[in-house]
């Protein structure tokens, strides 16, 4: 049944006088501007979880996933509205509440990842608008007394044979009293109108006057600010601390032991932060007290001369081997990677006796909630979390430890207020949950004619899902297949093939960093396929089409790809182009990039990317993820590596971290192939490409292979 | 006391005055528009306007700001009119958001100086902000549009 009277949202709204007399009004994130409407509007049609419409015409999209610059706040809603037949330019989203009914429907909780929103959102939100539409045209078949067959919509109006017509919002008193059809039908996707088109994001305004509100801005009342002092080492406690100072600076309230440090709590951030430095903590540094990267390499080197556990094994790859008439061996190596998200980690919680209220820009709602609950010592039903704006996520805000919150409850209860952890940058990146760093150790072989015969995969590098609520997934393969996603499945047309991986085991905590096991999948078997084809004598682009007949789709974003770079078009002198293709996250994507190399310095002059992710929702969305996609990977391709020595990370901030900037980033073309597939994913699929078509690229204009990331071209020129 | 102006209102603040003048916007101010990005002015997500100059409120101690005029996004325009937050929506720049307000910040300047900048003078004027989602492109093609619409007086 639908129910008329929404659950009246706690909406505060305050003003903050400075001393000055400027007054500010701030909103409470979750209380978004669209409920002050409601508030007004007084009566709603609320036919399920995923809508509102109010008398004001205002229509409202709960949406499930979080908006962390992906674009799901526009695009889910585009969804809802198509069926809905809403008027778009009255169309807003508002976060949804942590609640099993906003479950992802394959995943089973509320959760943000694997590029899935829009193709789990797919048809969950076109039925919601559907459902919607029915009762709109049932209410106004009952005002006009009409049979609803003779009815239908148009842009958020409900029109007659008559052509008289009757507004969403003047039928939403009445559509709230119908009963939700037993069984919705669905548009033909021909008759869209708009799904499939670039409108504008909805949330741009907001993010461009100041008034988006993310974790790092929520304010309520009564709030303090803790930092807090964590392990220089992983894995490393507190023995004893030092607050004598601390203590006694300005604005300081409390300096309290926490499981992951020490948390100092103050008035202001930059106070607390402060008094944190000055806290003097003696460290049981434990396990990883002596921790190198560069010991870490040389043993997963040493591990990749045995075989490890088997992924996958076509025909006799040892035998093809030996016969082939060429083989080559490479080693590829990428380090531990920070997703140094632009808005630090932070949460903010008012823990009282009976209720947990959090709020934060998190991926990982179901979980965190249940996380939390068990620190404050809640039923789940008791804690709430207002999912802010992320200020990007790429993976670290999915966190199955749900570390950042389940730290701020714990400060939470030793401050008893209200308070909202903030992390610095530099926190932030010594904090952990790093895209692991893995070896691929490949040998290949081609026969007499060039054709590849043996290819022999060995991985090593951490697993992600050991140690968490994911492991079953990997008792059910007997590996983690998140660490070998991208290899296990390689396209080409190679007749004995061997995937093994040796699951490392380091003290360093790991997580998915955006595309996860194809970062580094998709980077070293590119690149092997490309010295392949270099063994072979062959042309890149044509060697791994030659290996691709079985796989339309595959071909069809390669053909693209290199067609709109101009592949055989002379480059001038002192450029080159490198190309790569791959599958992830139920979308196919092939970039070629065109590069110069002066004085050991790669330039990356222009990438074009080509994307079939299925039937899409925004095009200019995918467009956006595909450029930032790119620029990302390039980022980590050029630039980035987390180094440890005596267990301390060597990086502090993007100054020893760098972050690709504008003179740096190239013209980047994007193309998308144009079918009615099942809906794949876009956050991801555009970020394994880009390093191999880029050290591709120097390859061919200078000769020599880049086989460790980031690239370092010392001996290269 | 420390006196100054932000967004044009008279503001007298008793702070410590080497606070950063990031942190007094964002918690004694309410301007929280302004982002903390890594607090050694290494990525502009702070970026404000002093005396009409980007600086990088994360390392400039609110002192600095004593009689002087402060303009954070919140200032920019009342309503979305600026050019470039009209370019902004036009080229669907932001993605996360959260470095938007710098990038804008620092791209008003140079448009004051350079009304019809060409894509060295927006390197060299923006390459202090970082985008983690990789919006460059866009704001590229967004300060181009923008003095584009200011030089065919298409902006107020």
């Amino acid at each position: 049944m639908s129910t008329l009277q929404m659950e009246r949202r706690e909406f505060l709204k305050f003003s903050v006088a400075a001393s000055g007399g400027l007054l500010i009004g701030l909103y409470l994130p979750g209380a978004s501007k669209l409920a002050v409407a409601e508030e007004r509007s007084g009566s709603i049609f609320m036919p399920n979880a995923f809508l509102r419409i109010g008398i004001d015409e205002r229509v409202t999209v709960i949406v499930n996933h979080s908006e962390m610059g992906q674009g799901v706040y526009t695009a889910l809603p585009m969804l809802l509205a198509e069926e809905l037949d809403a008027d778009w330019n009255k169309v807003g989203y508002e976060s949804a509440p942590v609640d099993p009914k906003y479950n992802h429907p394959v995943f089973g909780m509320q959760i943000t990842g694997g590029s899935s929103s829009v193709w789990s959102a797919f048809e969950q939100y076109r039925k919601a608008g559907a459902a919607a539409r029915a009762m709109l045209i049932a209410a106004a078949a009952q005002q006009w007394n009409a049979d609803p067959a003779t009815l239908r919509t148009g842009s958020g109006v409900v029109i007659d044979g008559a052509n008289r017509k009757l507004s969403y919002g003047q039928l939403a008193e009445t559509a709230a009293k119908m009963m939700p059809p037993a069984k919705v039908t669905l548009k033909d996707p021909k008759t869209f109108k708009l799904i499939g088109t670039p409108v504008k994001r909805l949330d741009t305004p907001e993010k461009i006057n100041g008034k988006a509100v993310f974790g790092i801005d929520v304010k309520n009342p009564g709030m303090l600010t803790a930092v807090v002092a964590r392990a220089p080492v992983f894995g490393a406690k507190v023995k004893s601390f030092d607050d004598s100072h601390a203590r006694n600076m300005p604005g300081v309230r409390k300096v309290a032991a926490v499981p992951s440090g020490v948390a100092v709590v103050a008035d202001s951030f930059w106070q607390a932060k402060l008094a944190r430095d000055a806290v003097r903590i003696d460290w049981d540094e434990g396990e990883m007290h002596a921790f190198s990267t560069s010991q870490m390499m040389q043993q997963f080197r040493e591990q990749a001369k045995s075989p490890g556990k088997s992924v996958r094994r076509d025909g006799d790859p040892d035998a093809a081997l030996a016969k082939a008439a060429q083989k080559i061996e490479a080693v590829y190596e990428v380090p531990y990677l920070s997703h140094l998200m632009m808005e630090p980690l932070n949460c903010a919680v008012d823990l009282r006796a009976d209720s947990c209220e959090i709020w934060t820009g998190t991926q990982f709602q179901t979980v965190d909630r249940a996380a939390a609950a068990k620190v404050a010592g809640l039923p789940n039903e008791k804690v709430q979390i207002h999912t802010t704006f992320l200020g990007g996520g790429f993976g670290r805000r999915a966190t199955p430890r749900s570390d950042f919150v389940v730290e701020a409850v714990h400060v939470a209860k030793a401050a008893g207020v209200p308070v909202k952890v903030v992390w610095t940058r530099e926190d932030d990146m010594q904090g952990g949950w790093y895209r692991p760093a893995f070896l691929h150790a490949i040998v290949g072989g081609v026969d007499a004619s060039g054709n590849p015969v043996s290819w022999k995969s060995r991985l090593v590098g951490q697993s992600i899902f050991a140690g968490t609520m994911f492991e079953g997934m990997m008792k059910e393969k007997g590996y983690d297949p998140a660490a070998v996603e991208g290899v296990d499945d390689l396209p080409y047309e190679i007749p004995n093939l061997a995937v093994e991986y040796h699951q490392a085991e380091v003290g360093v905590p790991v997580q998915w960093w955006r595309s996860v096991g194809h970062s580094h999948t998709g980077f070293a078997t590119e690149c092997f396929v490309d010295e392949l084809a270099t063994l072979a004598h062959k042309d890149p682009y044509q060697f791994r089409r030659a290996l691709l007949t079985k796989h339309p789709r595959h071909l069809a974003v390669l053909d693209l790809a290199a067609q709109k770079a101009g592949w055989s078009k002379p480059l001038p002198k002192g450029r080159a182009r490198g190309i790569a293709v791959h599958f992830a996250f139920e979308s196919y994507n092939a970039q070629v990039a065109e590069v110069s190399v002066t004085d050991g310095r790669v330039r990356v002059h222009r990438i074009v990317s080509a994307v079939d992710c299925g039937h899409y929702v925004n095009p200019g969305i995918i467009r956006a993820q595909l450029e930032g996609g790119a620029i990302f990977a390039a980022s980590a391709a050029l630039f980035q590596e987390l180094t440890f020595e005596n267990g301390r990370l060597q990086q502090t901030n993007f100054h020893t971290f760098p972050v690709m900037r504008m003179n740096e980033c190239p013209e980047i073309e994007t193309y998308i192939v144009e079918n009615n597939e099942k809906s794949g994913g876009i956050g991801e699929p555009g970020v394994p490409c880009t390093a191999p078509a880029i050290a591709n690229a120097v390859f061919a204009v200078t000769g020599e292979r880049i086989r460790k990331l980031p690239m370092r071209m010392t001996e290269a020129v | 006391m420390i006196s100054f102006n932000v967004n044009r209102q008279r503001v007298n603040l008793d702070v410590d005055p080497s606070t950063p003048l990031l942190w007094v916007l964002r918690e004694n101010l309410g301007l929280t528009g302004t982002k903390y990005g890594c607090g050694m002015a290494q990525c502009g997500a702070c970026t404000v306007h002093l005396n009409g100059e980007a600086i990088r409120s994360c390392v400039a101690p609110v002192s600095r700001a004593e009689g002087k005029e402060v303009t954070t996004i919140e200032g920019l325009s009342p309503d979305l009119s600026h050019p470039l937050q009209r370019a902004w929506m036009a080229e669907d720049v932001p993605q996360c958001g959260y470095c938007q307000s710098g990038q804008l910040m620092s791209a008003a300047v140079l448009l004051r100086e350079k009304p019809r900048p060409s894509d060295e003078d927006i390197d060299e004027a923006m390459t202090g902000n970082i985008c983690r989602c990789g919006t460059y492109p866009r704001i590229r093609k967004a300060i181009h549009r923008a003095a584009a619409m200011m030089s065919t007086g298409e902006a107020k």
